[in-house]
């Protein structure tokens, strides 16, 4: 009997508001039953226009636009713009300053991943975890307002160095809050990752084969879970992380599980490159004098690093004058967003929630 | 309001029926659980452990149906405007919008930029702004407690006619726009 009922597909809007979207996302999902067969992103409800805007703006004119990108995890996009811009003009930057932005990325790298793990336990229905993350972060975000005076969109990094030092004491309370994270972050194991509703809920949900994961551009976390030991701080080494001991953290699963595992444990190896950073820490300048005005030479630069989602490249194309001609932005969320579409198909709604969160997206970066 | 003091057991408390429902309607400000751009995070911040927004009776919701309050909380892009134009219809009244953040009181750091809204006033009615890019969660918290006030006070009406957007081209899409 039950083989000559006839079901129809049904179409329906997931977003854009949407509260486990995290942001504006859209997703078309086409529904039999419970069972999404298709999964259809859907971007650009915050695009911004500000690669265009940046044509607009001279080189340090576009720096507090650089933080907007991928908005939890400004420090690293406005180094990687510094980056991009000292590249371009063959600019030389101080040990310490390239020390101070380490400390500063991998702050930030573990404030974004505190992010996600307290936005993907909400999405799979674990309200704790969310105020114990959100804890942790403002320890964080204190240190970046001693630091930088903001408590997001820095506004710290400056093409040639940092906008100021560090401020007395920044060492000390930094390597208070590095020696109580671990424990905090052994919390979350008991919270989420031994938490046997999660671990039914994410273990062999949406896995990504490596060899999917490469075609469709991944990076970043997404990447390594499926067992791709691809870390532009290992692969591609820039500033000082080729002196710091550490290690890219590669899982094989490729399921959600192993996604959030990676994460965590990133965390904890950001927390060793601080405490090298801070043991290693060379005195000297930290900002160079450069004009306001700056004119970078006529030519082309690209550069990549390893932001909280993935490989994040910045392509700058200079005529000579003060503006820049082109500016693109390498996403990773945008590449890694497209994965959805394939990943979800086959599997219920609630899991095509977890997901979505597993792949760690933000809007801002998306659709810049 | 007055309160008059009759036995040493209790009092009697005197007061306008609008009073009461105002305090109550203050008191209980469901707001939208809309995040768009960077001031979500913040937003976030404050609904979390140190800030702590449930104390002032704010709570998120993920339906307009339920929610008193939309907070705008992020960049009104024009592809979004009509999106937030109808979440803001499918409010129940008295509804009320604060606006959260630089981009939505004036389109902030992107007030040149040919894909955003310069401000969030031209497609839904405002009732606060908090500037800021984004604004720190005292910020907000102070916004919000001002509309508390104003809630209670009886300056913002609870029953207010719905007026046409001031620009109802990036207000509707499709069909209605026409």
């Amino acid at each position: 009997m039950s083989s000559q009922i006839k079901t129809q597909e049904l179409e329906v809007n997931m977003g854009p508001q949407h509260p486990s979207t995290h942001g504006v996302l859209r997703v078309i999902i086409k529904l039999d039953g419970e069972v999404v067969r298709e999964a259809t992103p859907v971007i650009g409800y915050l695009h911004r226009g500000m690669e265009k805007t940046a044509e607009k703006r001279t080189y340090f004119q576009f720096m507090p636009l650089t933080d907007r990108f991928d908005y939890l995890t400004s420090m690293l996009n406005s180094a990687l713009y510094c980056q991009t811009v000292e590249k371009l003009c063959g600019m030389e930057v101080s040990r310490r300053a390239e020390y101070i932005r380490v400390i500063m990325m991998e702050l930030n790298r573990i404030s974004s991943h505190l992010v996600f793990v307290g936005t993907f336990g909400l999405d799979l229905g674990a309200t704790t975890p969310f105020i114990y993350c959100f804890r942790e972060r403002e320890a964080i975000l204190d240190l970046f307002e001693e630091a930088a005076g903001a408590r997001m969109t820095f506004n710290y990094m400056r093409p040639g160095g940092v906008a100021q030092d560090l401020p007395a004491g920044f060492d000390r309370k930094c390597r208070d809050l590095l020696k109580k994270l671990p424990a905090l972050l052994r919390e979350y194991d008991d919270l989420l990752s031994d938490n046997r509703i999660f671990r039914e809920r994410t273990r062999g949900v949406g896995v990504l084969e490596a060899g999917d994961a490469v075609n469709w551009g991944a990076s970043g976390p997404v990447l390594r879970a499926s067992g791709v030991d691809y870390d532009v701080r290992k692969a591609d080494s820039y500033s000082v992380y080729s002196e710091l001991d550490f290690d890219a953290v590669v899982r094989t699963e490729g399921d959600c599980l192993a996604r959030y595992l990676c994460r965590t444990e990133e965390m904890r190896q950001s927390i060793r490159i601080i405490e090298q950073a801070l043991d290693g820490l060379p005195e000297g300048p930290v900002s160079a004098k450069i004009n306001m005005n700056l004119k970078a030479p006529a030519g082309e630069a690209y550069h990549h690093i390893e932001s909280a989602r993935g490989d994040m490249g910045c392509y700058i194309v200079s005529d000579g004058s003060t503006k820049p001609v082109r500016l693109k932005w390498r996403a990773p969320s945008f590449a890694n967003l497209n994965i959805i579409s394939k990943l979800i198909p086959g599997w219920k709604v609630a899991d095509a929630v977890a997901i979505i969160g597993s792949v760690d997206i933000v809007l801002g970066e998306v659709d810049r | 309001m007055g309160v008059m003091d009759l036995q040493s057991e209790g009092a009697i408390v005197t007061t306008k029926l609008d009073t009461l429902v105002n305090a109550a309607r203050s008191s209980s400000l469901w707001y939208m659980l809309f995040g768009l751009a960077c001031c979500a995070i913040e937003m976030m911040a404050t609904g979390a452990a140190r800030y702590d927004f449930d104390r002032f009776g704010m709570i998120f919701r993920a339906s307009p149906r339920q929610c008193d309050l939309m907070i705008v909380a992020g960049t009104v892009t024009k592809k979004m405007a009509p999106r937030v134009r109808r979440l803001w219809e499918q409010m129940a009244e008295p509804r009320y919008v604060l606006a959260m953040g630089s981009c939505a009181v004036s389109g902030g750091p992107f007030y040149d930029s040919y894909a955003v809204v310069k401000g969030v006033d031209q497609i839904v009615p405002v009732d606060m702004y908090v500037p800021g890019c984004p604004p720190r969660p005292e910020a907000l918290l102070q916004g919000v407690l001002e509309l508390q006030r104003r809630i209670r006070s009886g300056e913002i009406p609870p029953v207010r006619p719905v007026e046409p957007p001031p620009r109802p081209d990036l207000a509707y899409d499709g069909e209605r726009a026409s």
